[in-house]
Formats: structure tokens, C-alpha cells, sequence
């Protein structure tokens, strides 16, 4: 076997590596690990709603995953996404809440989903200038706007935007609401899978051109490759920076829609729940190739859910603990793999 | 006499890749014997593998007599071998006598150093060796030449009785070369063993008394120096004739296109490295810049290429056909018609993991012809990836899946070549180094295609840490120090000395030192 068939087979070792350690976590917790796996198995992927869920989450995941991964294409680091997400789930709960109920769902929808992605663009931006016009290493940056961005989401919600004795603000107007595919098709029933799947597909696809076959991805790749050698071929790396980071932002912020226009329908405290670091796993796991991505989302929005469904048998904490552990199991073996092969 | 190292069918594999194989060879104690062969051919792992930085994966090694199993270098130490490497190992901010004990202080943790034992081996050594060296000086504010003689007193601290040098001389002067390959002969004479690995022939013919040659990881020969010349040798190390000087017909200068004028150039920190440096470069002749590499070879090439670093000041001129160049940025100067192969081809010229055919494109991914809607044209690239294939012989097997790493280093440079080279209307080439690393037999190609290149009417900036190279090419010879063009051999002289070569290399070094 050659060894590009071995790098490929990196990713399954270190999700087997992660299925053995979590066994073992869960027969020290006291339960039985095949009975907790297959209750997990039933409940995501043996019901139309547990598949809806997963579908949902999926949808987010490979959104805050391409958030990463773009960046990484020009080895930016972007550990942002969960701030990106809060700025873009903030900006479309707004927007939808101003916009005037008569406004038809084809330009409410659409305006909903640009404003998530311009701000979930421009707090990533942000991050990409302070690299690339003062040398502010971008995990750092990423990291201080996470912060910040919770702050001022938290800050907006608590003492200006938020319905008396609640924790979320006035809810959208139904035209900006993207449609649940139970509403449209009966797929899903009742699940909180919508439409934005389609849009993400869409997505990915356009990254994965632009990466691959444009000349712009062309020059992205080699700015992120060898920075000094794209400065001898005449290409800005600074602007690809730039681009790069805020390509990834607005990913982030489409995953926001997801979250707001097509399930909540208002902004809520905590309601990203941290997935926007996930996306950091998700993307590494894939490689950063924008189509491996949707396995990858796939494995981790399982992961995701299948554990809220085993809560009345083992307790949330130790889902935590599994969870990071696969995320860390997989960095170390893709970073094993490297130095491997 | 005895043998120092003898190695018995000797093999080091990684992976797949055989790096040695079957290699059998007896180095004779107080013999200067020299290991000659391309990139590739497996020198530095023979030579690592008597220093103990690999294991073989078969066969056996003997000191002195004595077989050896080397864990780690430090074992290959104290069997008395030491190396010199390329990349000197010296701490900068220590003096002399620092470095030379280091690692070797005899202390205990608190304890004196054995300073003056170091400063006196220096003042006995540097007589007995011509290895003259201030002791307290930091090592910093040493010469190159110096720097390697404090590396050399390091092994006599440590008593080694074996030295292995790695390309000794691809940092140093003619005249430092030679005071070199002096001490290396007084090592002989007093009984020490030299393995000194090198590809240039001239100086193994100079200083060895044994070469052995390599070629594809096995030892194709060894013989006596005196009895080999260096076509022969040549003809060893790649397997078949090679023209070692390229015929370069009578140039036929035209107009001006180049002209630099009173250049200066100030780093960010305040150092002037260019000062008033003034040239001019005529279409259909190659201009010659013959220097030890950090005269300012590399800050005139930044001024012309647009990549001066933020904050240096560049004051004086250079223009390409009466428009000024400086200040504009690479992709600019490009479409002015100048083509550009960098000093560091490993990490300016190439992005080692795009594919070959990714590569030639790279830097002229901006051409119309290649474009198709927001994509490339596929099939333009692929006659075009062909066509420069064939004509600069890249050996490849797939040229839109191999990554360029893939490649040997003559290889990856004739790819780069082949890209700048080919460059629609270029009036002005700017080629830095363009056969560093490269083996023989495509410095070959090499040298032919920038002879045409300059036959077709281009003018050609040619920059070179190599002499050799330089009098073979150059049509006129500016010899660079300390940042201006301190003499100038005209196309009349150069010319003539050319027939003389060893001698006009003596002539340029002085002119460089």
C-alpha cells in the first residue's frame, strides 16, 4: 500500500483509537458501552427525527468547519469561529426582528442570511488585518475576539434586546423564517432540519472550486504554502490573509443562520453552545478539504447529538470528556501521520 | 600505514530507497581522501553513517581497526571522528575558547572552565596549523574563513584523528580556500585522516590523494588523484561525457537595457549594504556579478526584483530601457519584460508542493494565454508543460501529479528556468545562483540554454557565488565588494583571460577580498 492510501486511512485509525478510549470511559463510568452505542445509533440514525437532528447539526458543523478550514488553506488558525457565530446568529436575529412582516420571504430571507454573513465576515476580517498590518498572531487575535464578541452579544441581549424575564430576543418575522423540511417535504418530521442544508452544500461546492480550480484559489494556496515564494511571483499573501479569514467568517455566519432563521428564531444567550470550536476538529479531521468536511461534520454532529440522547444513562459530563478526547485523539493522529508518511 | 575507516558492504536504506548500497571502502590513516559525486549520490549518508548520525541497515564499520557501532555522534566522538559540517555549529555570542570546550568542559557544575587549557592548545595549534584565531574574540565578529578554523580547533580539542569535512569551501574565498587546503595538508602531514566531501573537481584534484566517486548510492571508483583528471572524474560521477565549460561564441552587445546608477541601498537597521553601485547591462551579453556571497549581492537583488524589506532606503536609480524599476513591485517589473530566478530557489522560486506543472505556471499565472473564465486552460498548460519538458530535459514521470519536491535539485532549477526563460518579450534576465545545487551534468543544460537565452538577445544580470561559472558565462565581469563594483573586466579581457582560467579566478579573488 502506498502511502497516500495510508494518509487516508489516518482519519479512520484515530476514530477507532476514539471509539476503544471512549468505551473504556464509559464501562469506568459504570455503563455498558455497546448498550450506550447502540442507543446512540438508534436515536440518530434509526429515527427520521434522530436523522433530522443530526442533518441540523451537521449543517452548522460543516459551516464553522469550512470557518476553519479556509483560513487554514493559508495557515491562519482561526479559532474564531464560535465568536464569528455569535456576531452572525446576533446580526440575523436583528435583522429579521426590524424587518417589516410584509416583506416577502425571497428578500427577507436572503437579507437575514447577508447580514449574518457580513458580520460573521467582519469580525473575522478583523482578526486578518490585525495579522497581516501589525503581525498579531491570529490564534491570539481569534481568541480575544471570541471574548469580545460574547461581550457584546451578552451586553446587547441582557440590558437592550431582550424580551422582560427571558434570555432571548423578539422573535423573527415569519417571512424571514427559512423553511424546516418538515414543513416543505414531510422529511425530518418535526425535526429542526432546514433548508439551509441545500445552501451549504452550495457553499462547500463554491469553496472547493475556488480552492481547487480558480486562479484565485491557485494564488491562496500558494500564498499559504510559501508566503516569501508567492512575494517573488507577484502574489498580495497579505490580501489572500485577509480574504481567506473573512471567506471563513462568513461561512461561520451562514452556520448562524442555520441556527437562528431555520430553528430558534430569535437570538438566545448560550445558544451556539461552543459548536464553533468543534469546527476546529471538524476541519482537521478533514484535512481542510471542503468536501471531507461534510464526513467529518457528519461523524462529529452524531457524536453530537447521539450524546443529549444517552443523558438518562451517563451523564453529560462524561460526554464532555469523550468528546474532547476524540477531538485531541484525532489532532494527535493526523499530526502523527505526518510525521509518519 | 593502517587503515583509519574501512566499510564492508555497506547499505542504508530508508524505506524503499536505497541511499548506500553495497558500499566497500578503506580510507588510509594520514591520507587526504576525498569523496566526489552529484547530489544524490549518497555522500552525506556515507559520511553520516562514519559519524554515526545513521545506523547502516547492513554491513560493518571499522575504526582503526576496531568495528564500530555507533548509537549517536557522541559514540563516533570518542572514537576519535570528527566533523566539520557545512552549517557551522558554533554559538555566536560565546568567544573562541567557549565554543571549542563546549560540550567538552571537564567541570563540575559549578566548577572553573578549563579555559586556559582551550587558549593554549589555540596559540600552539594555530603555529602547527596555520589556524591563527584570537581566543577571546566572540565568535560573531569572526570571518567565515575564521569560523571554520575555530570548527577545525574544536576536533583538535577533542583529539579526533579523524576529520570528515562537508563542502569545506562552499562558503569561502579563493584565498581562504587556500589557506584551507593548507592546514588540510599539515593535518596530513601529522598523521591525521581527512575525508573531505565535495562535487568540486578541481579541488579534489588539488588537495586529495585518494578520491573515491559516487554515483547513485554506491562507490562507481577509487583512485589515486594523481593519476585522474578531471573530465575522467566528471565522466565517473555522472556516467557520461559531460563539457564541463560551455562554448560561449562572441557576443554581439546591442543597445543598453540595464542601467543602475549610483545604488544605494540601507537595511532597516541602518547598514549599508549597496553604495553608489553603478552597471549597466546591454541586450546580448551577460553581465558577470562575481562576489563572496553578503557583498550585497542579495539587496541588489531585492531593489531590482521590488522586495527590498519594509523600511530600507534605496536612493540612486535603475531603469530597464529609461523607465525606473525601483520602487515598483514584482508582478509590475515582470510585465516590464524581467525575468527573475532567485538566489533560494527552495523557498522564492517554487512551491515544493504543487506539481511540476503547477510550478512552471507559477509566478506566470497572470498570462492571458493560460487563463479560461475564472480557471485556467487546461489544455494550453499541458502542451506548454510538455513543450518545456522536452526542451530543458526535466526527468519526471508525471507532471501534473508529481509534487516538485519529488525532484532532484537540477531538476527542480530547470523547471524554474524553463518558466523564466520562456517569458513573453523579456528584455532583461536576472538569474541569482542558477546552478546552486545542481549536478554537473544539468549545469550542463543549464549554462546552454542561458548562452541561447543570451544569443536571442536578452540582456542577462548573472549572479554567482561560483567563479568557475562566472568566467564561463560572462560576457563582462564586475567583481562586487562591500557593496560597490570595485573593478570591471571588460569583454576584451575577459575574453582573453578566459583561455587562462585558474589565473583569472586569482586575478578576480583579489579584486572580491
Amino acid at each position: 500500500m502506498n502511502s497516500k492510501n495510508l494518509r487516508l486511512l489516518i482519519p479512520f485509525f484515530s476514530l477507532l483509537s476514539a471509539l476503544a478510549v471512549s468505551s473504556l470511559i464509559i464501562a469506568l463510568a459504570g455503563c455498558d458501552p455497546l448498550m450506550i452505542f447502540q442507543k446512540m445509533l438508534h436515536a440518530t440514525l434509526g429515527t427520521p427525527y434522530g436523522i433530522g437532528q443530526v442533518v441540523f447539526r451537521m449543517t452548522t458543523l460543516v459551516l464553522v468547519g469550512l470557518a476553519v478550514a479556509i483560513p487554514f488553506q493559508v495557515r491562519l488558525f482561526n479559532i474564531g469561529a464560535e465568536g464569528q457565530l455569535l456576531m452572525g446568529a446576533f446580526a440575523a436575529a436583528m435583522t429579521g426582528a426590524i424587518l417589516p412582516a410584509s416583506l416577502t420571504s425571497l428578500i427577507a430571507i436572503p437579507l437575514c442570511i447577508l447580514s449574518a454573513m457580513a458580520a460573521g465576515a467582519g469580525w473575522a476580517l478583523l482578526a486578518g488585518v490585525l495579522k497581516v498590518r501589525f503581525g498579531v498572531n491570529e490564534v491570539i487575535a481569534t481568541i480575544m475576539l471570541n471574548f469580545i464578541a460574547q461581550g457584546i452579544t451578552g451586553y446587547l441581549l441582557t440590558y437592550h434586546f431582550a424580551i422582560p424575564s427571558t434570555v432571548h430576543t423578539a422573535q423573527i418575522t415569519d417571512n424571514a423564517m427559512i423553511p424546516t423540511y418538515g414543513s416543505v417535504t414531510g422529511w425530518f418530521t418535526n425535526s429542526p432540519a432546514n433548508l439551509s442544508t441545500i445552501l451549504t452544500v452550495g457553499v462547500a461546492l463554491l469553496f472547493w472550486v475556488l480552492l481547487y480550480y480558480s486562479r484565485f484559489g491557485y494564488e491562496m494556496r500558494a500564498a499559504g504554502l510559501q508566503p516569501e515564494a508567492a512575494r517573488y511571483g507577484g502574489i498580495n499573501a497579505g490580501m489572500h490573509s485577509i480574504t481567506a479569514m473573512s471567506l471563513g467568517g462568513a461561512a461561520a455566519g451562514l452556520g448562524a443562520a442555520n441556527i437562528v432563521l431555520g430553528y430558534k428564531h430569535y437570538y438566545e444567550s448560550g445558544m451556539t453552545g461552543g459548536i464553533g470550536f468543534t469546527g476546529i476538529a471538524v476541519a482537521l479531521l478533514a484535512g481542510a478539504h471542503p468536501l471531507w468536511i461534510f464526513l467529518s461534520a457528519f461523524f462529529f454532529g452524531c457524536l453530537e447529538y447521539g450524546g443529549l440522547t444517552v443523558n438518562a444513562w451517563i451523564p453529560k459530563d462524561i460526554f464532555m470528556i469523550i468528546e474532547a478526547l476524540t477531538i485531541l485523539l484525532v489532532i494527535s493522529f493526523s499530526a502523527l501521520g505526518k510525521r509518519l508518511l | 600505514m593502517g587503515i583509519a575507516v574501512r566499510l564492508s558492504g555497506v547499505s542504508k536504506r530508508f524505506g524503499s530507497f536505497a541511499a548506500n548500497s553495497n558500499i566497500s571502502l578503506s580510507v588510509e590513516e594520514g591520507t587526504i581522501h576525498a569523496l566526489v559525486g552529484e547530489n544524490g549520490a549518497g555522500k552525506s549518508t556515507l559520511t553520516k553513517i562514519i559519524y554515526g548520525m545513521h545506523q547502516p541497515t547492513s554491513g560493518e564499520v571499522v575504526i582503526q581497526g576496531k568495528p564500530a557501532h555507533f548509537t549517536s555522534p557522541r559514540d563516533a566522538i570518542k572514537a576519535g571522528i570528527g566533523m566539520v559540517h557545512q552549517h557551522f555549529m558554533l554559538v555566536q555570542e560565546l568567544s573562541v575558547a567557549e565554543n571549542i570546550i563546549l560540550g567538552h568542559e571537564q567541570a563540575w557544575l559549578f566548577g572553573p572552565l578549563p579555559l586556559e587549557k582551550a587558549k593554549a592548545l589555540i596559540r600552539k595549534e594555530a603555529e602547527a596549523y596555520g589556524l591563527a584565531v584570537d581566543p577571546d574574540a566572540p565568535v560573531a565578529s569572526l570571518s567565515i574563513g575564521e569560523q571554520q578554523r575555530v570548527e577545525i580547533l574544536k576536533l583538535l580539542f577533542r583529539q579526533a584523528s579523524i576529520m570528515i569535512f562537508d563542502e569545506p569551501t562552499a562558503v569561502l574565498t579563493p584565498s581562504e580556500t587556500d589557506m584551507l587546503f593548507a592546514t588540510l595538508r599539515s593535518l596530513r602531514d601529522k598523521g591525521k585522516t581527512v575525508i573531505l566531501i565535495t562535487h568540486k573537481l578541481d579541488e579534489v584534484l588539488a588537495v586529495a590523494d585518494t578520491v573515491s566517486v559516487m554515483r547513485k548510492g554506491e562507490i562507481v571508483g577509487t583512485v589515486p588523484a594523481a593519476s585522474v583528471t578531471k573530465p575522467e572524474l566528471a565522466r565517473m560521477m555522472v556516467g557520461r561525457s559531460v563539457l564541463l565549460r560551455v562554448t560561449n561564441p562572441l557576443p554581439s552587445p546591442g543597445e543598453t537595457i540595464l542601467n543602475i546608477n549610483k545604488l544605494s541601498f540601507r537595511t532597516p537597521k541602518g547598514e549599508e549594504r549597496l553604495h553608489d553601485l553603478t552597471l549597466n547591462v546591454r541586450a546580448g551579453e551577460i553581465y558577470g556579478i562575481a562576489g563572496v556571497e553578503g557583498n550585497g549581492q542579495s539587496e541588489l537583488l531585492q531593489a531590482l526584483w521590488g522586495l527590498a524589506a519594509e523600511g530600507s532606503v534605496i536612493s540612486g536609480d535603475a531603469t530597464l530601457k529609461g523607465r525606473s524599476i525601483i520602487g515598483k513591485k514584482p508582478a509590475e517589473i515582470a510585465l516590464m519584460g524581467v525575468s527573475h530566478t532567485p538566489e533560494n530557489r527552495l523557498r522564492h522560486a517554487v512551491i515544493l508542493d504543487y506539481t511540476i506543472s503547477e510550478n512552471l505556471l507559477f509566478g506566470r499565472h497572470r498570462e492571458h494565454s493560460f487563463h479560461q473564465g475564472m480557471g485556467f486552460n487546461n489544455r494550453t498548460i499541458k502542451s506548454y508543460t510538455e513543450a518545456m519538458i522536452s526542451e530543458y530535459d526535466i526527468r519526471c514521470t508525471s507532471p501534473d501529479r508529481q509534487p516538485l519536491s519529488a525532484l532532484s535539485g537540477g531538476n527542480q532549477q530547470k523547471v524554474v528556468l524553463a518558466r523564466e526563460l520562456n517569458r513573453p518579450s523579456i528584455s532583461l534576465l536576472i538569474l541569482a545562483q542558477p546552478t546552486r545545487g545542481v549536478d554537473i551534468g544539468a549545469i550542463e543544460t543549464i549554462h546552454k540554454k542561458i548562452i541561447e537565452a543570451r544569443k536571442s538577445g536578452m540582456a542577462i544580470l548573472l549572479v554567482s557565488s561560483e567563479l568557475e561559472e562566472i568566467i564561463a558565462l560572462s560576457t563582462r565581469i564586475g567583481c562586487l565588494y562591500k557593496g560597490s563594483i570595485r573593478h570591471e573586466f571588460s569583454q576584451e579581457e575577459v575574453a582573453l583571460k578566459r583561455e587562462a582560467e585558474h589565473e583569472f579566478e586569482k586575478e578576480i579573488g583579489l579584486h572580491i577580498t
